[in-house]
């Protein structure tokens, strides 16, 4: 911060929730990205005293040293079942989630599908880099055909191990879901959408309107083997055709919600 | 106050309500669907939460989401579904996070079969799930002894931030006894000081039990095992039966205790000196008492419905003193009266030995008997 | 109207995504390392810069800050819409 003696109006800085410490993340990881995104439209929604967030098990598995909110850790996968819990008993309360590939898409997919099909009032932010990150960049759900990682080095191979799972169309069919859309960081521009579909998202828990979630296009520099510039790239140029953007589920109220 | 006719599965369901706890996440699985139908009508009545999740696995994380923010909660379920929320358990206990679980036990491994059995005492005393931690573990005979366990769990749970663990069985779910339903009590209001609530203006709180620094984890297991040292010197519950001047003993938990408890009184009025020792917490195990009776009494013997499980803990505490025998039924077979008469007497009669193992030789009548 | 833009080296990771975001190419990559190891981006052309946010909206770290010191309160309140 700048200590001045002339009044100083902020243009853009570090949200306070977002805590002033170095993260773990990789140089160029888009999961700091998210996280400030988060933080942002709680902030400006009020919601900071009242949210309560819950941790998976992936790269930001820590991600409750980076937030001044109060924060649970669930297992692997479970994010959405602790989520459900929590709302349940305390409806008033924010809620949401932040989940990756392997949490929210394999191991996972019972719970999401579970918790967005009885249309749980809570919020999931879904980081969507196409690998384990944490484990070291094994082939994920949303590992693209042919894309190489360490469990499938010679490229995936759709014959043997099946094809990507699309989970923002998968989760849009079910009814109970009442804002599901696919977002990306790759751009600022790319960004600042994100931040508004975060924010609607948000604002669709707290009208009590039922199920969101956000699906972030993200890179992983480390495990993709390409430097942060080069990995935004590729979620241009390879995820984009196969994630596209898009609102893939907006029910009726949402459309008409205004805030 | 009046006593009602009742299953014991609704009995639990009713008793958790009047215990305060009004929150209920549940899969549906034989002999315990019950519970989760009897709440489904009576949670809605009393403004409490009801949800049927999707698999035990994620009712296990509903339950600790709920129990992280410092609500009463409770699930129930069988020895399948136990074993799915065995990992759930786990990270309940090392968030130091109170629940109460009530799983009625069925005939195992595998799919099993749907009636009575008490295969489940190692996964439940033992830990279930994995890591150093251990669950408070109570065994009820009856109806009327489960509604009151069902009543205190949630106090101990929150006591001591550890789940509570009621270990009944297929024959306690599913039968209908008179039982003495108590008074509602007040429902606890308050956000405890360890619970997440959104930081309201305070300081945050995290629940976790990642510790990636071993010291700093070894710190927390330190913690959870004198807390168990805790619960080892204050809830040791167990019941003795015609133990003045018993020359033998039959020690038995739960159903198979109840069954052992009529053969006991009906070897009595053949003039055998046995009493029954019907241990109540399982975890903590009744060490002292058993210990005290291995220096007075003559020989033991152990009836459950495993391939025995208890067992172990008996010879552990007995430790050759005295021979230890043991009869079981599995698969959902419930022992008779009369069968575990057969056994006392042959107790009595042939001498028995502290060489070999017990399940040894019960196993080679057993195959005979089944020919 | 004086703008400021501060880039934490301290948390700067050397990602680069800064400098290839930003369109007036003010920034770079400095050839001193910072505590953690890493060489932080920092302003090479800062007269050029035009505190569009592009940087800060794209930093993963969160390390540019962007203020405006108001030497005119008037101004100010004239120019008063969305703070950022």
């Amino acid at each position: 911060m700048v200590v001045t003696d002339m009044p100083t109006r902020i243009v853009n800085q570090r949200p306070k929730t977002f805590e002033p410490i170095t993260t773990h993340y990789c140089p160029g990881c888009t999961h700091g990205v998210a996280h400030r995104l988060v933080a942002e439209v709680l902030e400006e929604m009020g919601e900071i005293e009242n949210t309560i967030g819950v941790a998976s098990v992936g790269c930001s598995v820590f991600a409750y040293n980076y937030f001044n909110l109060d924060f649970v850790e669930a297992a692997h996968g479970r994010a959405p079942a602790m989520a459900t819990g929590i709302k349940r008993v305390y409806p008033e309360r924010t809620v949401f989630t932040y989940q990756g590939d392997g949490d929210l898409a394999s191991i996972g997919m019972g719970e999401i599908v579970g918790a967005a099909s009885r249309g749980e009032e809570i919020t999931v932010i879904f980081i969507n880099n196409a690998n384990y990150g944490m484990t070291g960049g094994q082939m994920a759900p949303t590992t693209l055909p042919g894309q190489r990682t360490t469990s499938s080095p010679t490229g995936r191979d759709v014959e043997r191990q099946g094809y990507p799972i699309q989970t923002a169309e998968l989760l849009s069919t079910l009814e109970g879901a009442s804002y599901i859309v696919r977002r990306s960081m790759h751009s600022s521009r790319e960004i600042r959408r994100a931040k508004q579909a975060i924010r609607t998202a948000f604002e669709v828990q707290k009208h009590g309107m039922g199920f969101s979630l956000v699906e972030l296009l993200s890179t992983c520099p480390t495990n993709w083997g390409l430097t942060p510039v080069d990995a935004r790239k590729w979620v241009e140029e390879r995820m984009l055709p196969y994630y596209p953007l898009g609102d893939f589920k907006v029910a009726a109220a949402v459309a008409d919600l205004k805030f | 106050m009046a006593k009602v006719l009742m299953k014991g599965n609704e009995a639990i369901g009713e008793a958790a309500i009047r215990a305060g706890c009004l929150n209920y996440f549940a899969y549906p699985i034989t002999p315990q669907t019950e519970v989760a139908e009897y709440l489904s009508r009576r949670l809605p009545e009393v403004g409490g939460v009801f949800l049927q999740g999707e698999s035990e696995v994620a009712v296990s994380y509903m339950l600790f989401g709920a129990s992280a923010c410092g609500a009463r909660v409770f699930t129930t379920s069988s020895s399948p579904g136990v074993s799915l929320m065995s990992e759930g358990l786990s990270y309940i206990t090392a968030a130091q996070c109170p629940a109460v679980i009530v799983n009625i036990m069925r005939g195992g491994p595998g799919l099993g079969g749907i009636l009575p059995s008490q295969g489940d005492y190692f996964q439940a005393t033992k830990g279930g799930g994995h890591g150093d931690y251990h669950l408070l573990v109570l065994a009820p005979a009856s109806v009327q002894e489960t509604v009151e366990m069902v009543m205190s769990a949630f106090i101990l749970a929150e006591k001591y931030r550890n789940p509570v663990m009621i270990l009944g069985d297929g024959l306690i779910g599913q039968m209908m006894e008179p039982a003495e339903l108590p008074p509602m009590q007040p429902l606890n209001t308050e956000i405890p000081e360890w619970a997440v609530r959104g930081t309201q203006g305070g300081e945050k709180r995290v629940l976790t039990s990642i510790n990636l620094d071993p010291p700093a984890q070894e710190v927390m297991n330190l913690r959870l095992m004198t807390r168990w040292q805790e619960i080892e010197k204050n809830e040791i519950r167990y019941k003795e039966y015609f133990m003045e001047d018993a020359e033998y003993v039959v020690v038995g938990f739960g159903t198979a205790g109840r069954v052992s408890l009529s053969a006991v009184r009906a070897a009595r009025e053949q003039g055998v000196k046995v009493g029954l020792l019907r241990p109540i917490s399982l975890a903590p195990f009744p060490n002292e008492v058993l210990d005290a009776l291995s220096e007075k009494v003559k020989a033991f013997l152990v009836v459950e419905m495993n391939a025995g499980q208890m067992l172990e803990d008996v010879r552990l505490v007995v430790r050759g003193r005295k021979p230890v025998e043991f009869f079981g039924r599995m698969g959902g077979v419930v022992p008779f009266p009369d069968e575990v008469l057969t056994e006392i007497k042959r107790l009595v009669e042939a001498p028995p030995t502290t060489q070999g193992h017990p399940r040894d030789r019960w196993l080679a009548r057993l195959a005979e008997t089944l020919g | 109207m004086g703008f400021k833009h501060m880039i934490d080296s301290d948390r700067c990771k050397g990602c680069g995504l800064c400098i290839m975001v930003c369109p007036k190419n003010v920034l770079e990559i400095s050839t001193e390392v910072n505590a953690k190891g890493y060489f932080p981006a920092y302003q090479a052309q800062p007269e050029d810069c035009i505190f569009c946010t592009a940087c800060c909206i794209m930093c993963p770290d969160v390390a540019i800050t962007i203020t405006e010191t108001i030497e005119d309160a008037a101004a100010e309140k004239i120019k008063r819409g969305s703070n950022g």
